[in-house]
């Protein structure tokens, strides 16, 4: 009994914190561009020399 | 010693956003290319591409214009339009309120459903109290806020006296919440909060999906439109010129038209000579060519030189706004079709409530103690609720329209994909449609010199024209003459010099009706011809319909003699010189015939006959209107999506058929024993999260039978 006043709200905290964090990344618009996120790990961050 | 801090935000003040659509880009090196081209522009501060809404927001100085930014968007080779502020914002919003609440019923589901285990697994006492009081702690915000889609659709309809799916939805989430409640205020045993946020859960997973779909085509739809004059420059009275608003504009003013700028009103030509592209309107790619007192419409591009315009009418006047006016109107048969989802739950949602209903007042009469009955009515409302067929639908057309997207078909919504496999008869226009509806030029006869001199001439031109050579050239693989001193003479053609010898791309001397251009290298002329071609695939598209019992038949404004020579080819039967109240008279007879007709057309003449027919597609290279009117737009030089669409519609209603015997057979079992008490309310709501699991699984299977 003593355990659960410890873990429960641990449990729900930690919950709470992933819904925080999803809904700071909407407000973010982290989900705006999701094709875009896809390409953009294909750019080269340098200019070649050339 | 404030002093940098006023610096800083004065230069704040100076800044304004801008957005832009640029249906161009296409992969990373885009993205890149726009971002770093405009960030080294001085006065940008940032730029930020958007590649799902082929869009890009730039971050600029006030002294640059949009128009400015546009030309500099068409240096780094990308054609551009100012985006209106944010004509999707309310779409974007729905999607977000959505996930919102999506977000807060999983966290809620999750956390309810972990106490609920250990009350199961024979938690009893305080322990089980404390745990039925936190669940209706997370529980009660979380009904209140994930509910809100529901409980706001169940009032709407119930204050116009209809029912609908949220309806038994809203009302079991209700009622198990507060008989919950009740449980726990007086330390019963069971209490039923992991139903009530489980049911939300994946109901709310079905709307999001469904929100989804809609809001991501439509913005690749809204990326390939909105094309029309949005100002114009006006001289008075006194001669100035001012800017003025395109609704602003009245008839009497005089507009000044630049060379490569849109028409924003309908009018005559006062003063000037150029050619015109109309291909907003009409979806032909020939220039026409219009001097003084000839009319012109808006939507219109000046292709070659300044020409001064009496407006004639402006505004909602206008040709173009009386065309999408004759389509909004032809549409209406269209908003008449039913949903399937709504076909089934007109028939559903009254059966579940008088099911729900006598199963209470039977088992009072029993004797079973209102308690008891409520429970039972519960699980009944829960166990039939139509999760499965909420899911059944959007589950299986989101899958089928993000395989279609892939394959290069954007379809608009859901019910688009059910009337595409309902058509059984399929009407095309020709050019722009059945054919590229772009110049190809006839390059065989030409000498590499002339190639080579061609194209570095043609290059340099926005004329459709020469864009054609271009492309054409460059598909050959043939390179660039080094010519220099080249100069475009609007209403005439390209000049400059190669190797010191007078090189020339011009209009042809005599004019005749087919589209040609002159080559002339040191004053010896040869004339390239250009004919509009057949797309490649036309023939093998058409069989396909052929063979899945779709006949295909041309419909076309077009002169009878090109279009009998197309339809020959493609050996299908044809009719020519249609006008657009033909074509729409023509869907009319088919339909009162009985028959479902498929349209697909590209042209605002097809505007009207798009809105009517069952089902429509038009091709991306099709005018803004056409695209508008259409149920779907394809992209490329391929016809191919047009018969994939047609199949993978009847495939996807083929999986919503199943999914939705799936679900009656599982109320066939479920219903009978929640009537008879052996289910609780929890069991319902597991028994029906598998049934959901199992109809978005089948869904899943369109994805592979569609690639």
């Amino acid at each position: 009994m003593t355990g659960l006043t410890v873990l429960v709200p641990i449990a729900l905290g930690m919950g709470l914190l992933g819904l925080a964090g999803f809904f700071w990344a909407l407000r973010r618009g982290q989900f705006e561009d999701l094709d875009g996120a896809a390409q953009r790990i294909l750019i080269d961050d340098e200019e070649k020399a050339s | 010693m404030t002093a940098p801090i006023d610096h800083a935000a004065l230069a704040e003040a100076q800044l304004a956003d801008s957005r832009f659509t640029v249906p161009g880009m296409r992969c990373a090196g885009c993205i890149a290319k726009i971002e770093r081209g405009l960030a080294q522009i001085e006065g940008v501060e940032a730029a930020r591409v958007n590649f799902s809404a082929k869009r890009v927001a730039v971050r600029h100085d006030r002294a640059l214009t949009a128009d400015s930014l546009v030309a500099e968007l068409a240096a780094l080779g990308f054609e551009a339009q100012a985006a209106a502020d944010n004509p999707l914002a309310q779409d974007d919003g729905e999607t977000r309120r959505l996930l919102r609440a999506l977000a807060v019923a999983g966290f809620g589901m999750m956390n309810v459903m972990l106490l609920s285990v250990s009350v199961w697994s024979g938690a009893a006492g305080v322990t089980r109290e404390l745990f039925h009081w936190l669940s209706a702690l997370i529980a009660l915000p979380v009904i209140a806020y994930a509910g809100r889609p529901f409980f706001a659709s169940a009032a709407m309809a119930l204050r116009h006296g209809r029912t609908n799916m949220d309806v038994p939805i809203s009302i079991g989430v209700l009622l198990a919440t507060g008989l919950s409640l009740y449980e726990t205020v007086t330390g019963g045993r069971h209490a039923y909060f992991d139903g009530a946020t489980m049911l939300l859960f994946f109901l709310l997973a079905g709307r999001a999906l469904d929100a989804a779909m809609r809001s991501r085509t439509r913005a690749g739809i809204g990326a390939l439109l909105s094309r029309m004059g949005k100002s114009a420059t006006v001289i008075d009275t006194a001669g100035n010129h001012r800017r003025v608003e395109a609704a602003d504009l009245a008839p009497g003013m005089v507009m000044l038209v630049a060379a490569g700028e849109a028409l924003a009103a309908d009018g005559v030509v006062e003063d000037g000579s150029t050619r015109i592209d109309n291909a907003m309107l009409t979806g032909e790619s020939t220039p026409q060519a219009v001097r003084a007192v000839d009319t012109v419409h808006a939507g219109a591009i000046n292709l070659d030189g300044p020409i001064e315009v009496r407006v004639t009418a402006a505004a909602s006047d206008t040709v173009l706004a009386q065309i999408a006016r004759l389509m909004d109107e032809a549409g209406q048969s269209r908003s008449s079709y039913v949903r399937i989802a709504d076909r089934a739950s007109r028939l559903y949602a009254p059966m579940v409530h008088s099911l729900a209903l006598l199963g209470f007042l039977g088992w009072m009469l029993a004797g079973a103690g209102w308690y008891q009955s409520l429970v039972i009515a519960i699980a009944v409302l829960i166990i039939t609720c139509p999760c499965a067929m909420g899911l059944a639908v959007p589950a299986a057309q989101v899958v089928a329209s993000g395989a279609l997207a892939r394959r290069g078909l954007l379809v608009k919504d859901g019910s688009a994909l059910e009337r595409l496999a309902e058509v059984d008869i399929a009407l095309f226009d020709k050019t722009g449609t059945l054919t590229l509806g772009e110049p190809v030029p006839r390059i065989d006869a030409l000498t590499p010199e002339q190639m080579s001199v061609a194209l570095a001439l043609a290059r340099s031109s926005r004329h459709p024209l020469s864009l054609g050579l271009a492309c054409a050239l460059r598909d050959a693989g043939v390179e660039a003459a080094p010519v220099e001193a080249v100069r475009e003479l609007p209403g005439h053609g390209i000049t400059g010099t190669c190797g010191g010898v007078p090189v020339a791309l011009e209009r042809p001397e005599q004019d005749s009706a087919d589209m040609a251009v002159t080559l002339r290298i040191d004053g010896k002329g040869t004339t390239i011809a250009f004919h509009d071609a057949v797309r490649d695939d036309a023939a093998a598209v058409l069989a396909t319909l052929g063979d899945a019992g779709i006949p295909a038949r041309i419909a076309s404004g077009d002169r009878a003699g090109p279009v009998a020579a197309v339809a020959d080819r493609l050996g299908i039967a044809w009719q020519a010189s249609l006008r657009p109240d033909d074509k729409l008279a023509l869907l009319e007879d088919l339909k009162r015939a009985g028959r479902r007709p498929l349209m697909v057309g590209d042209g605002i003449n097809d505007g009207p006959a798009l809105a009517a027919a069952h089902a429509s597609i038009a091709p991306s290279s099709a005018s803004d209107i056409g695209q508008q009117a259409a149920d779907a737009v394809f992209l490329g030089r391929s016809l191919k999506p047009v018969a994939e669409a047609v199949i993978v519609a009847r495939r996807t209603m083929a999986v919503i058929r199943q999914n939705f015997g799936f679900a009656t057979l599982y109320n066939l079992f479920a219903v009978p024993l929640a009537l008879a008490g052996l289910v609780t309310p929890l069991i319902a709501a597991v028994a029906m999260s598998l049934s959901s699991l199992v109809v978005v699984g089948n869904s899943l299977r369109l994805a592979r039978a569609a690639r």
